[in-house]
């Protein structure tokens, strides 16, 4: 079947794809925003237990194909999706599956963090509560423990997680939206620019804190800086103006380019 | 461009210093408009709030007398059966009029008896029973019972009849018979004018005329002597406003100032004014029956208005599809929120009364108009209040997997509580300040029991006012102003609440 799609040919395929199990396939991906072709004709498959991160100048789409994964654009009335996105296989826009179930296998860190108004144990614990992962309160302390420690905040709130989220510093607060992430125990985290509102030692931290995750995760990230992809991820995918133009090993994309425009962007030429 | 344009002369933006000193000018002109109009609010409401202050303030006060009262076992309770069924029909009148004759020994004639006791109000019996029924071991002894005063007598001892000004007497005064009239004839310079009353030897007497020092007046009430009275022994009363443009004739008012002299006529605190119910005697009317209605009603109104309100709102906001019918329903509720009130009173007329055959004058019928009347304004309020909200609220809520509905009711909906409950408090405001479609569906009516539930006849606090206002008494138009300053307390409060929890939980994220 996969034959019969226009598809990364399987040698020329990345490394990075190669060693690790597939998690996300998508297949003749296009969206609309009522009109407007935002995404256009996109395949691409997404390694487990690796970070890929999407790049490209703004307004090119990467932030709508991020929430095609998790269909959170179907809060927008006027977008349509189009095409085919498995995961693990399976089909995320059969009419069959669950939205909702969908979206708690898969987690989103949002450009602004955005903790809600409440206690930052209350934040950590909400989406636990609401899957009824824990059986008891012990439980579920437990569950936000953890999860703030993966997200390597747990040190710094350890002694107030009866406090506002708001509260948090900012870099704080995006490692927060990152343990609320993680409490539900994805099996695939979006993060959309991250660390765009984020001064540098707080961006360090949460570049160490994804490659930490890799291990357990698959991970995408789209981010507005080159370094930032060259530095956490391992897959780089390139998009312009709405198309997918180059997908490859890290290395591969930031070293040997093999499109002009990825070469232009990457040198600094656009974006 | 042209190359003129290019090769003129740059100009600079601090060149024109004509155009900077007219730009200050206007700015400054701006600043003035604005503080005049201002300045003429401020002062229309200094003016109003004034006004309702200085006319209102004495109707939470009542003019009674502690009077001294033999509460005899025979009038109340001949067989000391200490039941409150039988204590309740003793004679309580006839104590109250004959201890305050007492007080008047000089009062004989029937009429002149019965204009004094025209001073009581028609209640003060009652509330001497109340006082006996709630405290039988008053009877067989001698009580000092407070005893109201007529709205009119109450009116002249705040003052608001007339100003009244006392002048010792100056020299001494003789009064002698001049056929019908009355000769007066002092030692000293003239100081009596027309219309001034002398008292002497326990009598009174009205200057009628004033030419050249030789005086004439009329009785007012027979002296014990025409003996002449000495500096100290009489004294001038004299009114600002003449006898025949108040309510209290001058032999009334002598009695007044009598009474106030003795120091038995005592000002307080008129509770009755928030106890009881509408009454056609002034000194008796109270506010409780129309603040109980208002009450009634505005509970009818928030327990339909809110629930209905803010389900429409989230709805229309979270959950409708965007298309021109959704849209229709939008315009339709903004237009809602402006139409004329009057017009929910005859539809609540038309609809609630004549086809539902609700019964009238109720407040569950004015609860359900006022709540179509504040419906748009809360579905107006929640709706900006849940827009408020950011997106990203939502979004993070759903990016851990909840269900739109459980983001809306764990994250917005919390968070828009504050702006909802402002909203409601506005539209409740509103609500009780409105007049015109209860006067439609017959809550204007004089009502004197306090209504006990939705389906009593009874009235709204605006509604007692503008019935009060329509009425002669100044006694009323005293009401008609304290009854204001309850609405208007009652408003500035839920104001205030409105205010007090914008600010308080304004931008939480
Ligand atoms: N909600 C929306 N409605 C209409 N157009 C949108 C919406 N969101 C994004 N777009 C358009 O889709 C294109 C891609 O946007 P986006 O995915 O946000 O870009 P990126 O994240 O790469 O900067 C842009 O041209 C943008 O204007
Ligand atoms: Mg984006």
């Amino acid at each position: 079947m996969d034959t019969m799609i226009k598809t990364p040919v399987a040698d020329s395929a990345p490394r990075i794809a190669r060693e690790r199990p597939l998690k996300i396939k998508a297949r003749n991906v296009d969206v609309y925003y009522g009109e407007k072709h935002a995404i256009n004709d996109l395949s691409i498959d997404i390694p487990d237990s690796a970070v890929s991160a999407f790049i490209g100048p703004s307004g090119c789409g990467k932030s709508t194909f991020l929430r095609s994964i998790n269909r959170m654009n179907d809060t927008i009335p006027s977008c349509r999706v189009t095409g085919n996105i498995e995961i693990d296989g399976r089909d995320i826009y059969d009419r069959t599956l669950d939205v909702v179930q969908l979206r708690a296998r898969i987690g989103m860190v949002f450009q602004k963090p955005n903790p809600f108004p409440k206690s930052i144990y209350e934040n950590v614990a909400y989406g636990p509560r609401i899957h009824g992962f824990a059986r008891n309160k012990t439980d579920l302390e437990e569950i936000v423990v953890t999860s703030l420690k993966k997200a390597g905040l747990f040190e710094e709130v350890k002694d107030r997680l009866d406090h506002s989220g708001t509260s948090l510093s900012g870099g704080q607060q995006q490692r927060l939206c990152i343990a609320r992430a993680i409490a539900v125990n994805p099996e695939v985290i979006l993060m959309d620019e991250p660390c765009s509102a984020l001064d540098p030692i707080a961006t360090a931290r949460i570049e160490e804190l994804i490659d930490e995750l890799r291990q357990n995760f698959c991970i995408v990230i789209v981010t507005h800086s080159m370094q930032q992809a060259a530095r956490v991820s391992q897959l780089t995918a390139f998009f312009h103006l709405g198309n997918l133009v180059e997908v490859g090993d890290t290395d591969d994309i930031f070293t040997a380019p093999k499109d002009k425009r990825t070469q232009d962007y990457i040198t600094g030429r656009f974006g | 461009m042209t190359d003129t344009a290019i090769s003129a002369a740059p100009r600079r933006v601090s060149d024109n210093a004509a155009l900077v000193a007219k730009r200050y000018r206007s700015e400054r002109r701006f600043k003035l408009y604005g503080i005049a109009a201002i300045a003429v609010t401020a002062v229309f409401l200094v003016l109003l709030f004034a006004d309702i202050l200085v006319k209102g303030l004495p109707a939470f006060f009542e003019h009674r007398m502690m009077l001294p009262v033999s509460v005899s076992q025979e009038a109340i309770d001949p067989q000391n059966s200490k039941d409150p069924k039988i204590i309740r029909t003793g004679d309580f009148d006839g104590p109250i009029r004959e201890s305050f004759r007492a007080m008047f020994p000089d009062v004989t004639s029937r009429g002149d008896r019965k204009k004094l006791l025209g001073l009581l109000s028609s209640g003060a019996a009652d509330d001497f029973r109340a006082m006996v029924v709630n405290n039988p071991s008053l009877i067989g002894t001698d009580a000092k019972v407070p005893v109201l005063l007529s709205d009119d007598a109450d009116q002249y001892l705040k003052g608001r009849q007339t100003g009244v000004a006392k002048i010792a007497g100056q020299g001494t005064i003789t009064a002698s018979a001049d056929g019908e009239k009355f000769k007066l004839v002092t030692d000293k310079t003239p100081v009596l004018t027309a219309g001034d009353i002398v008292r002497l030897n326990g009598g009174a007497f009205r200057v009628v005329s004033a030419d050249n020092g030789a005086y004439l007046a009329e009785q007012v009430t027979a002296p014990k002597s025409l003996d002449p009275a000495n500096a100290g022994a009489w004294d001038i009363v004299r009114f600002t406003v003449t006898e025949h443009n108040r309510r209290i004739d001058d032999q009334e008012a002598l009695w007044l100032e009598q009474l106030k002299e003795k120091g038995v006529a005592e000002n307080g605190i008129a509770w009755r004014f928030f106890s009881s119910g509408d009454s056609r005697e002034p000194e008796l009317a109270g506010i409780r029956g129309a603040l109980t209605g208002s009450i009634l009603t505005l509970l009818v109104t928030l327990f339909l208005c809110l629930p209905i309100g803010v389900a429409a709102a989230i709805y229309l906001e979270e959950f409708a599809p965007k298309n021109r019918l959704t849209q229709l329903i939008e315009v339709n509720i903004n237009n809602l929120a402006a139409v004329p009130s009057i017009v929910f009173g005859l539809l609540g007329l038309a609809m609630f009364l004549n086809f539902f055959g609700l019964p009238r004058s109720a407040p569950l019928v004015g609860g359900l108009v006022l709540a179509l009347l504040v419906l748009p304004t809360i579905i107006i309020a929640s709706r900006a209040a849940l827009r408020a909200v950011p997106p990203s609220i939502k979004e993070a809520a759903l990016g851990v997997g909840a269900s739109h509905q459980q983001a809306i009711f764990h994250h917005v909906l919390p968070l828009a509580m504050p702006g909802i409950m402002t909203g409601t408090i506005i539209g409740m405001a509103h609500a009780l300040g409105e007049t015109a479609p209860l006067l439609m569906i017959g809550m204007v009516a004089f009502i004197v029991d306090i209504p006990g539930g939705f389906t009593d006849a009874a009235t709204a606090l605006p509604i007692q006012i503008y019935l009060w206002s329509d009425l002669p008494e100044i006694a009323f138009q005293s009401k008609t102003a304290g009854a204001i300053i309850v609405l208007l307390v009652f408003l500035f409060v839920m104001n205030a609440a409105a205010i007090l929890l914008r600010k308080r939980f304004e931008r939480r994220w």
